[in-house]
């Protein structure tokens, strides 16, 4: 019989039986639907994470104090160090380093006050950190010089002070009870997260050292490299280890200072949304192997019922094959049909769940993937396949004249 | 002329009921005319079913062999046997056998999918359906068939692939005396007029009446063979 014939054949059974059909479909649809939704989410996820941690800069190093656990009495990180790291000589591959301090601190304006992380920066970070102003200026040279008290608002931290984040340029806040003046307004980052980029404030590092954060004299928390290119960051590792253990007389093996490339970052960020990814999939496909044994089971009872009919077909001159491919086809049609609608319902699923995370202001842009729909219509083929090859292979070795006598 | 020949020897059949043998057919040698009309009468357990399924190539001797059309089937492979089925061997049963999504066509067009061949399929099933004059019912589904068109449907579906012998078990036996008539006015026409070979298997006596030669059997032998003061039969025994 032609593949045609025996599609025409099998959806004419499976509509004679519609309410049985559709629900045997449904076990299909629900693990599809699962399926797809979490690696559409899980995909989406890592598109967030990846784009904020890319949103961080560009070739970025991170340098910080302390190594191993077991290191002890570590040398704090000093302007002196943050300089040594800009000699063109030592460390050909760096272009930028931008020492900074931060904490928290408390920031009010005539009642509205809050607790956001303050940052004591000097004027190349803004530079490297691809911060850009929405009004004013950023912190500058001049201001680290003479320790001006002046700060840059991030767009929400202006917002939540004065109400709108235009305008504020000149207007005098308290951080930690002391008058800063407003120079500038960052542009939003769309943060979210870790640390939201818009709710910050920046100050000059030496104000900060000496009146907000209150660091011993030239501590730095964080020195922050800027490589040359993508291609620079391994090489400019290497400088920053070699200077650093001169400088802090460390042996090898034993480095005082930690560092973290963006890299790094992502490769973690990447391992453990993958690990989420694989971990909610694989709840979601245990449920595509309940739907799996449904189809089974329905195949079976419809296999008994049907006796009649398979031994009328033999008698009628079909093959075992020709059985069996009756029946597989049957089985594969109902997995296809609840992968289908599996995909649609993983779609809207998405939908929804980023519609949720835009309302509780976390950015997420679920996408399913081409390779996920291929993924899913092969899989509940495969489902369709397998558990409808038993079922059939029964129905195919059924004697012709027992199958007759059966009632 | 089709090479005609339909000649089972010495058939015996045993069946394993768990630890006992069941003896159905204990030797049965029996040749068919082609063009003949022969009923199979016996009472139960006589093993008039068991013959007829090896004549249908539905089964396989135990011992003996069964030649139809030049092909050897006591020999044959399960796919073999298939495909003997479909083109040799048409069935009518008691209950007509119909698939009920199916409509009449789809019914008659049954046998023909299995064949493999493509052309004419649709016309030789409207074809077939109207000798056996349902040519006003090809879309009707069993359901909406009498007792009586069912069965005609189930005989067109038995002759759409132009067997070299139509076997009928107990064809009137589910029908009532009138359709039961017409039914068999139909078989035997197509008997006379197409010359099909028509095997009964009854233990109605009225039917085995109309048939030219009748095959006795009783606990799987053959008692005897009536010739029904039709033309004599030839010596096969």
């Amino acid at each position: 019989m032609s593949l045609f014939q025996n599609i025409i054949e099998a959806l004419e059974s499976l509509v004679s039986n519609k309410m049985r059909s559709s629900l045997t479909v449904l076990g299909i649809v629900i693990g599809v639907g699962a399926v797809i939704a979490m690696l559409g989410i899980g995909e989406g996820a890592q598109q967030t994470i990846t784009g904020e941690i890319g949103g961080l800069g560009t070739n970025l190093i991170f340098v910080l104090r302390g190594g191993d656990e077991d290191i002890r009495n570590p040398e704090p990180l000093t302007m002196q160090d943050a300089e040594a790291l800009m000699d063109p000589f030592n460390a050909p591959s760096i272009t930028g380093v931008a020492p900074y301090v931060s904490g928290t601190v408390e920031v009010t304006f005539s009642g509205e006050s809050s607790y956001i992380s303050g940052n004591g920066v000097t004027a190349d970070y803004d530079e490297m950190r691809n911060i850009e102003l929405m009004e004013g200026d950023f912190i500058s040279e001049a201001h680290n010089l003479s320790r001006a008290a002046v700060a840059v608002l991030g767009p929400d931290t202006a917002e939540n002070l004065f109400g709108h984040s235009d305008g504020v340029i000149g207007e005098t806040i308290r951080i930690e009870g002391q008058p800063f003046r407003v120079v500038g307004v960052t542009e939003s980052k769309g943060g979210s997260g870790f640390s939201n980029e818009d709710d910050q404030v920046w100050v000059p590092l030496s104000t900060a050292q000496v009146r907000l954060l209150k660091r011993p004299a030239n501590r730095v928390d964080v020195i922050l490299v800027q490589a040359a290119g993508p291609d620079q960051v391994p090489q400019a590792e290497e400088e920053i280890k070699m200077i650093l253990r001169v400088r802090h007389r460390t042996p090898i093996g034993q480095d005082d200072f930690t560092i973290f490339t963006q890299k790094d970052i992502l490769d973690t960020a990447s391992m453990i949304t993958s690990t989420f990814t694989i971990f909610l999939g694989g709840v979601a496909a245990i449920s595509l192997l309940v739907g799996g044994i449904g189809i089974m089971n329905i195949m079976l009872v419809s296999v008994t019922e049907r006796t009649r009919e398979i031994g009328l077909r033999k008698a009628v001159g079909a093959r075992k094959r020709d059985i069996l491919v009756q029946f597989l086809i049957e089985s594969i049609l109902l997995s296809l049909a609840g992968g289908f609608i599996g995909i649609l319902l993983g779609y809207g699923l998405t939908v929804l769940i980023d519609a949720i995370a835009k309302a509780s202001d976390v950015v997420l842009n679920s996408s399913i993937g081409l390779n996920a729909i291929l993924l899913a219509t092969l899989f509940s083929t495969a489902v369709g396949l397998f558990f409808g090859a038993y079922p059939a292979k029964r129905a195919a070795e059924l004697e012709p004249v027992e199958a007759l006598r059966s009632e | 002329m089709k090479d005609c020949v339909i000649e089972a020897k010495d058939l015996t059949k045993v069946y394993q009921m768990g630890e006992i043998e069941v003896h159905a057919l204990r030797g049965v040698s029996l040749k068919v005319n082609c063009g003949e009309v022969l009923s199979i009468m016996g009472p139960s357990g006589s093993g008039k079913s068991t013959l007829m399924n090896i004549l249908g190539a539905l089964d396989r001797p135990t011992n003996g062999s069964y030649e139809l059309d030049g092909e050897l089937v006591s020999s044959l492979t399960d796919d073999q046997l298939a495909e003997i089925r479909n083109r040799k061997v048409g069935f009518v049963f008691q209950s007509f056998n119909l698939l009920p999504r199916m409509t009449a066509l789809g019914n008659v067009q049954l046998p023909m999918r299995y064949a493999g061949g493509k052309s004419g399929l649709k016309e030789r099933a409207i074809e077939a359906l109207e000798s056996v004059g349902l040519g006003d019912r090809i879309h009707h589904r069993p359901n909406e068939l009498s007792g009586g068109q069912q069965q005609r449907v189930a005989i067109a579906r038995a002759l759409v692939n132009n067997p070299s012998i139509v076997l009928a078990d107990e064809p009137t036996g589910n029908l009532d005396t009138k359709s039961g008539d017409e039914i068999m006015e139909l078989l035997l026409s197509l008997n006379e007029t197409q010359g099909t070979t028509l095997v009964f298997v009854t233990h109605d006596p009225e039917i085995a009446a109309q048939t030219q030669r009748v095959v006795n059997l009783l606990d799987g032998r053959i008692k005897s063979i009536d010739n029904n003061g039709f033309h004599k039969a030839d010596e096969s025994v």
